[in-house]
């Protein structure tokens, strides 16, 4: 009943997913109580993909994201992104996986306010052994493909909302990570930078081949994506292809 | 409705103002040890009679008078009793176990010191023993010593061994009466004196004179060093208030610094109480921004922010305050015999009540200022 | 730790006003206790300028302090023989038969007597203490009614300035001049003839005896000697030692007191900086959630604020100390206890001070800093960001 992107028989036959989920649940104590966040999710995530996850607050989408890139874990279940079972990881493990492999995209851009655009995002490789002129060499880098090459020295707050979230776009990417995250990029941003935003992860995808996964409940962002999934109270309902050419 | 905005507002940081509190009672508590301590170190002062005059050699404390100026001084008109007094400065057991030792004219001295509580068959035992000695109530307790008891002390400035037997324990008449010395014959010192050392024989230490009329104190002591003047010794005749306070005087820097010192903790409070409150205010400034909209003068948003920081410092502060009786009556038991009296002044209860509240005046002003000069659509923008 | 420093560094800098007082309280209390340790350093500096290990002083058995001791001329004498006392050149054994005692004198600006020791020497007790140099004047002529006075009594005292004249034990007394004691307890002594010292206080015998000795090692000779001969009732040491033990009552109660202080201060300071530090984590939840996505562990988190609130501290500190320092321009007057006079002594400042000061900032923004770190270490990712 559901149309997933690649039904398990094609699976056999295609290239494996980067991200597969199978039962996957995950649920949190309230007191002496359990409250059920997600239920028996199975999905799978080819690579190159754009991917959106909709649904009404309290769907569970954004637990969904957060257990994709390894910053929470799930209650039960099975999900191995890039081959490898990120549920069974320390956390200290987990934390070496996410530096190298994810990328992450904030509604409220998460950039450090006293530290430069630059030194944003600079800020991941400050966990590898570069060097501090191969840092900013390619800190200089992603901010040039997120076309803010003539603000790197520029203070968050000295930056507008778009122009913000492009150097937290620039920081996701400066790790070349497998898998892009974004909870509700545009959600604080006006029309005009939102638009600006999807293309640019648009472009990321198309023409870089990143996988993304986001989050919204913003209908214009998802025509950005490739495919959509639906959740509601924390199961899955469906995913399906974005309608193109809109 | 204010009141209970403030006292609400207080815990809504919990940890934040705990922590104040938590440094606020111990500021206040070691505030007021301090003051107490320097209050200490006056109180032998405090037990001064202004009927009683200190006649010593003039030079300085280290050199005696004859004991045949008794009768001359006697003879000043106006001088009832005169009891001689000698620094004894004998070693019990340890040269730690300090207390003061003076021999002394008995029975005249207690006729001098009618704050001395002394039952009359103590005086009278003490009169049949010439090696007995009388000792203040803080005193034995402190040792445990009681009537019978034989006191050993090695002599200093009297070379030997000295024996003493308890005959008497005096009791305080009052809160400034200090109760933690020794006294004994000077009759017996001056006889041991004449055996070792003949030449150093008839000496007194100082000499207490009682005079009748407190008021001519000054008269009196200029008579009685008149009386003196051009003589082998001569005399210098003070109040006994000026002469306890000359022992303080020659240590008047360190306790000076240590009064400077108990300032200082305050100051450090005040950082400390300062920052909580300029965090707090910065924090609700989108807060005051709404009750300005709504309506609130500006002088409410104030009152609010002074209310909550004197709050603050009156709750450390009371707390502190009740606090300091028990640490000071730890502190006394565990100092012994130092000071002859320890206790909290009623004057160190207003400074540590008075010290809290401009405490928390102070640390109010800066953020007050702020939150007047807020515009309310700036403030309700806000983000801390 | 691989948070970048300049994150730590401007937060600092972005919360002036807290950072301030915060450091402000540390300051405060890195300056009481500089202050009190500069001040016993200064105490113990002063007293043991104030002997040499040459020589060597005789009291009275059993006595802690010159004033209290006594020699007869005969024990002074037999002292005098001993083969380990040194001789000049004219043959002279190198002793000192001196009397020491405390006058009464108002210090500037005052009417209350303090005790000032007054040191009656011989001929060779000047040439005994070589640091001690002539500064005004000239020295006391043997025989008359003249003094020299320390530096710190001259300046400190009333009517202790070269050719005044001070009344005591029934005589005029004429300050010919004025000396430098080498920042030594003698600055606050005043000097004279012993013999006519002797006779204005009708003393027949001696305080004290000063001698050199041939050579250091002779001092367990000496000891030997006179503790065999049974007519010489008296302890010796060698000056070094004896000064030691003169600071030492002035000196526990000062640092006692310093570091009881210190120590109460400190817990004030203490939580100013845990305030400070838990509101710091407070307010970057948002960014440490963010940290910690982006694959920064728990304990760099932890270190990152640790040392946040280790700076804080070593500010305060380095402040604290500077101040401190200006206390070298200061000289405090106070009663020394066992010499039961007036010693003159500064503030003192040593490498060892400032190495203890620092590590006591560090410590403070150690313990400040602690819960605060751990708070920030211990958040689930993505509570954190919720919470942000």
């Amino acid at each position: 009943m559901s149309d997933s992107a690649v039904s398990p028989a094609e699976a056999a036959t295609t290239a494996p997913p980067l991200v597969r989920i199978r039962n996957l649940s995950k649920h949190y104590t309230r007191g002496d109580q359990d409250v059920p966040v997600l239920t028996d999710i199975s999905l799978d995530i080819p690579a190159g993909d754009f991917l959106a996850l909709m649904g009404p607050s309290g769907s569970g989408k954004s637990t969904l994201l957060n257990l994709i890139a390894g910053i929470d874990k799930p209650s039960g279940g099975e999900l191995t992104v890039g081959g490898l079972n990120i549920a069974e990881l320390t956390e200290a493990e987990l934390a070496d996986w996410r530096a190298a492999n994810v990328g992450f995209i904030f509604q409220f851009y998460n950039l450090m306010p006293v530290l430069t655009a630059l030194e944003n995002v600079e800020l991941p490789l400050m966990l590898t052994d570069l060097s501090r002129r191969e840092r900013q060499e390619r800190a200089l880098l992603a901010l040039s493909l997120v076309g803010l090459s003539d603000r790197v020295d520029h203070y968050p707050n000295e930056l507008s909302g778009g122009q913000q979230q492009r150097v937290a776009i620039a920081r996701a990417l400066i790790t070349d990570p497998t898998l892009i995250v974004a909870d509700e990029p545009t959600g604080d941003l006006d029309k005009r930078s939102a638009a600006d935003v999807l293309a640019l992860l648009q472009q990321l995808n198309r023409e870089m081949g990143k996988t993304i996964i986001m989050v919204t409940h913003d209908p214009g962002a998802v025509k950005a994506a490739t495919h959509v999934t639906h959740l509601e109270k924390g199961e899955l309902l469906g995913t399906e292809l974005v309608a193109a050419g809109d | 409705m204010l009141f209970k905005l403030i006292l609400k507002n207080i815990f809504r940081a919990r940890l934040r103002s705990l922590l104040t509190i938590i440094g606020l009672v111990i500021a206040v508590i070691a505030f007021g040890l301090l003051r107490t301590v320097v209050d200490a170190w006056y109180a032998g002062s405090d037990m001064a009679s202004a009927n009683r005059l200190v006649t010593r050699n003039s030079i300085s404390l280290t050199f005696t008078l004859p004991t045949y100026y008794t009768e001359r001084i006697r003879a000043v008109d106006g001088v009832t009793q005169i009891s001689a007094s000698n620094w004894f400065a004998g070693i019990y057991l340890e040269p730690k176990n300090f207390f003061p030792q003076f021999a002394v004219t008995i029975p005249v001295f207690f006729d001098l010191y009618p704050e001395f509580l002394l039952p009359p068959e103590q005086m009278q035992a003490m009169l049949r023993d010439r090696t007995g000695c009388i000792i203040g109530r803080a005193l034995a307790d402190n040792y445990g010593w009681k009537i019978g008891d034989k006191i050993p002390l090695q002599g200093t400035i009297y070379p030997g061994t000295w024996e003493f037997t308890v005959r008497g324990i005096f009791d305080a008449r009052d809160d400034t009466t200090v109760t933690r010395q020794m006294y004994f014959h000077w009759d017996y010192l001056n006889e041991r004196v004449k055996q070792s050392f003949p030449r150093a024989a008839d000496r007194a230490g100082v000499f207490v004179v009682g005079i009748k009329d407190g008021q001519r104190a000054a008269e009196l002591s200029a008579a009685i060093d008149n009386e003196f003047k051009n003589s082998i010794a001569e005399t210098l005749t003070e109040t006994e208030k000026a002469f306890q306070l000359g022992f303080v005087a020659q240590s008047e820097a360190i306790v000076g610094a240590i009064r400077i010192v108990s300032f200082v903790v305050i100051i450090i409070i005040l950082a400390v109480v300062a920052n909580t409150m300029a965090m707090t205010v910065r924090e609700r400034i989108s807060e005051y921004a709404t009750l300005k909209a709504l309506g609130f003068g500006p002088g409410f948003v104030v009152a609010l922010i002074f209310g909550e920081s004197l709050c603050l410092t009156l709750l450390g502060g009371l707390l502190g305050i009740a606090l300091s009786f028990p640490v000071i009556a730890t502190f006394k038991s565990l100092i012994g015999t130092i000071f002859p009296v320890f206790r909290l002044s009623q004057e160190t209860l207003w400074w540590q009540l008075g010290a809290v509240i401009v405490v928390g005046v102070l640390a109010a002003i800066l953020p007050a200022i702020r939150s007047a000069r807020i515009r309310i659509v700036d403030g309700l923008r806000h983000v801390a | 730790m691989k948070i970048p420093f300049s994150y730590i560094l401007r937060n600092l800098w972005t919360r002036r006003m807290t950072t301030a007082l915060t450091a402000g309280g540390m300051a405060l209390v890195v300056f009481v206790f500089a202050a009190v340790l500069m001040l016993d350093a200064g105490l113990r500096k002063t007293l043991v300028a104030t002997g040499s290990a040459d020589n060597v002083i005789l009291l009275r058995q059993g006595v802690q302090t010159e004033i209290q001791s006594g020699v007869s001329r005969e024990q002074a004498a037999l002292v005098e023989t001993n083969p380990a006392v040194a001789r000049d050149q004219r043959g002279e054994p190198m002793v000192s038969k001196e009397i020491v005692v405390l006058i009464g004198a108002p210090k500037k600006g005052d009417t209350k007597p303090q005790n000032v020791i007054v040191r009656g020497l011989t001929v060779a007790g000047i040439s005994l203490r070589p640091q001690v140099k002539l500064i005004e004047g000239r020295w006391y002529q043997p025989g008359a009614s003249e003094i020299v006075v320390g530096r710190s009594v001259n300046t400190g005292f009333e009517g202790m300035e070269l050719g005044q004249s001070t009344r005591f034990a029934g005589r005029d007394w004429r300050i010919v001049g004025v000396f430098d004691g080498g920042a030594s307890g003698f600055d606050s002594e005043a000097w004279g003839d012993v013999e006519q010292l002797g006779q204005a206080f009708r003393r027949f015998g001696y305080s004290s005896v000063i001698a050199r000795m041939t050579d250091r090692a002779q001092y367990e000779r000496l000891k030997a000697d006179i503790e065999a001969d049974v007519r010489l009732k008296l302890d010796v040491k060698v000056e070094p030692l004896f000064y030691e033990e003169q600071s030492k009552a002035l000196s526990t109660f000062l640092s006692i007191l310093g570091l009881a202080l210190s120590l109460i201060f400190s817990i004030g300071a203490i939580i100013g900086a845990a305030i400070t530090m838990y509101a710091a984590v407070s307010n970057r939840i948002g960014e440490i959630g963010t940290l910690r996505a982006l694959g920064f562990r728990r304990t760099s988190i932890l270190s990152a604020f640790l040392l946040e609130s280790m700076l804080l501290a070593l500010l305060g500190g380095a402040v604290g100390l500077a101040c401190a320092s200006f206390l070298q321009l200061f000289t405090v007057s106070t009663l020394n206890f066992a010499s039961f006079s007036q010693l003159s002594f500064g503030f003192h400042l040593t490498p060892a001070i400032v190495a203890q000061s620092t590590v006591f900032s560090l410590v403070m923004g150690v313990i400040g800093g602690f819960l605060p770190s751990v708070r920030a270490a211990r958040m689930e990712i993505v509570d954190a960001l919720r919470a942000g």
